[in-house]
């Protein structure tokens, strides 16, 4: 699937919804539980094929170990967020003090 | 994306989390959610949403339902004389306008603040997220003339808030105690970075040294944004009224928005040694904070014998991550550490937009601050006042900050500034406006022009001197120049 930055994404097994914050240009295959976001909320959801990992953490930013793309996590669920078959990791920001 | 995401967010993961208070209205970001749906519901066919009130619980509400309706929310300062408001509302027309008092102007539609809660029915739509979106627009302040209209798009506050909140990071006992202007910066990025952390904003309408004291004690709050004239007046306060700045709660007080003066910074730390002190650089233009001197700084700096480093009290420490700052010459050319110049900033934050003329960022994304400046060889931005506050004497470029610096050592003088007067002789020279300790004994003229020329060179010794009994600042307390050239003007 073509994503582009500022795309919102529907885990069809949970309730996980993440946003593309930056991504390669290239076809990419986003799972959550194993089974492909999607663009819209499904009514119903299905079995998660794939129910290793703890699940997604709202407000988590996600990305791939290049860094190379990154998403937003707006809402958590159990299924675990994959691209093209590979888990992402929490991105780990520097902790700024409050400024505002 | 649109910045209605972060209370989206909020109200989704945090529904019970108290939002904000003000004076015996307090809300949950499930209320604040509500409240947002329900204004947009009276936002169809609405093209601009406006504010021009003091700052209350309607602020936030009104800010997340434009964003909501894909409109552009414009606050205003409620403060300006009414001929100046109705210019501005004229700006903005048509529009709808949250206010209880403001002057007929064609086009705006009134709504009271205590309206916006009505709760009539709800808006169900989505927000929309259509790139290069308005989400704001600001208008400048106007210290050097008519105010500009900044934009702020959904992306460029977005981009300020994920690159340096992390969602959800406050501890549900923590809150903030926010005094500044709706219609400043510092009052914009407030609501965005506490909704997003899930820190309880604390409003303080108007603010005064002893009622930022009682709700600050009343509230439990532990942390706070002020401008460096309001933390001088706390400070100033709590003394003559011998009282001690007892606030066990406090743990983190942040300052921006114009120079902290040397001395009151240090007081500031040695009566509150348990609280963290950050300085915030930003700009209206820069979606808010593009320089942190954190609480680290601070006490290395207040603790260190190294002058280049105790001397980093007065920077506004380093860029944000996401940031880069960069010091450029007369033609355009970088500067090396230490050598004084423009400063400009780049960024996804940064938007330099104004409606009128357009975007000021360079080819290459950067965009000219105004303010003048220099890195020190570990990175730390030292600001040296506004590049159109320059005293050019024959040539040679004076900022009046460093004449001030030296003036306000003089015991008998309590404020002081420093601008341009015509001179037949070198085009520009300096002009001092001196506040005296007591009025009635000002200093000798003599003596304050001895003490710059031993101190400085003569070039900085000014050539006219008044005594004022005040100087003018705005409220959010810089210093209006504008209004001193004026003084020697006439």
């Amino acid at each position: 699937m073509q994503i582009k930055a500022g795309t919102k994404l529907f885990s069809a097994v949970c309730d996980t919804q993440i946003m593309v914050l930056r991504v390669p240009a290239d076809d990419l295959d986003v799972t959550c539980g194993g089974l492909p976001m999607q663009t819209d909320e499904a009514a119903e959801k299905s079995l998660m094929s794939d129910d290793a990992g703890e699940g997604s953490l709202v407000g988590k930013r996600y990305v791939n170990e290049a860094e190379t793309m990154e998403f937003l996590c707006t809402r958590g669920g159990k299924g675990n967020i994959s691209v093209n078959g590979i888990a992402l990791e929490i991105k780990q920001a520097k902790r700024l003090p409050s400024s505002d | 994306m649109n910045i209605h995401l972060i209370l989206q967010m909020a109200a989704d993961s945090m529904p019970d989390r108290e939002a904000v208070i003000c004076g015996c209205q307090r809300l949950t970001y499930q209320d604040l959610s509500y409240a947002v749906n329900s204004l947009a519901d009276k936002l169809e066919g609405t093209q601009k949403l406006a504010y021009l009130a003091e700052t209350g619980t309607a602020a936030p509400v009104a800010m997340f339902a434009a964003a909501l309706r894909g409109i552009p929310y414009v606050p205003i300062n409620y403060r300006l004389a009414e001929d100046q408001i109705t210019s501005l509302l004229k700006r903005v027309s048509p529009a709808l306008l949250i206010s209880d008092d403001a002057p007929e102007v064609e086009g705006i539609t009134k709504i009271s603040p205590v309206q916006v809660f009505s709760p009539d029915t709800s808006w169900d739509g989505f927000a929309p997220d259509e790139e290069g979106n308005i989400a704001i627009e600001l208008f400048t302040s106007g210290t050097t003339g008519d105010p500009k209209s900044a934009i702020l798009r959904h992306d460029n506050l977005m981009a300020y808030i994920l690159g340096t909140i992390e969602f959800m990071s406050a501890e549900e006992s923590q809150s903030t105690l926010v005094s500044v202007p709706p219609y400043h910066i510092a009052g914009i990025s407030a609501i965005l970075s506490s909704v997003y952390a899930g820190r309880r904003m604390v409003q303080l309408p108007n603010f005064s040294p002893e009622a930022w004291l009682k709700l600050a004690k009343q509230e439990n709050v532990s942390q706070a944004f002020l401008v460096p004239t309001m933390l001088q007046r706390i400070i100033e306060y709590t003394a003559s009224n011998n009282e001690t700045l007892d606030l066990p709660a406090m743990q983190a007080i942040a300052y921006g928005g114009g120079k902290m003066p040397h001395s009151v910074i240090e007081q500031a730390m040695t009566l509150m040694p348990h609280v963290n002190f950050t300085n915030a650089y930003g700009l209206t233009e820069t979606s808010s904070t593009i320089c942190l001197l954190d609480p680290d700084d601070h006490r290395d700096a207040f603790q260190s014998e190294d002058p280049a480093v105790r001397a980093r009290l007065s920077s506004v420490g380093r860029p944000l991550p996401a940031v880069e700052v960069e010091i450029r010459d007369d033609y355009n050319a970088p500067c090396g550490a230490g050598d004084a110049g423009y400063v400009f900033v780049r960024g996804e934050q940064v938007s330099g937009e104004y409606h009128g003329s357009g975007s000021l960022l360079d080819e290459n994304g950067w965009f000219p601050t105004r303010d003048r400046g220099y890195l020190d060889d570990a990175g730390y931005l030292f600001l040296d006042g506004r590049a159109d506050d320059v005293i050019v004497r024959g040539g040679e470029n004076i900022s009046p900050g460093e004449i001030e610096d030296v003036l306000i050592e003089m015991s008998d003088i309590k404020d002081v500034a420093a601008v341009a007067v015509a001179d037949d002789e070198w085009g520009e020279a300096v002009g001092v406006v001196i506040v005296p300790a007591d009025m009635t004994t000002p200093p000798e003229i003599e003596a304050i022009k001895s003490h710059v020329k031993n101190q400085l060179r003569s070039s900085r010794v000014p050539t006219k001197v008044k005594f004022m009994e005040e100087l003018p600042y705005n409220e959010t307390g810089k210093l209006l120049r504008r209004v001193l050239r004026d003084v020697f003007s006439t």
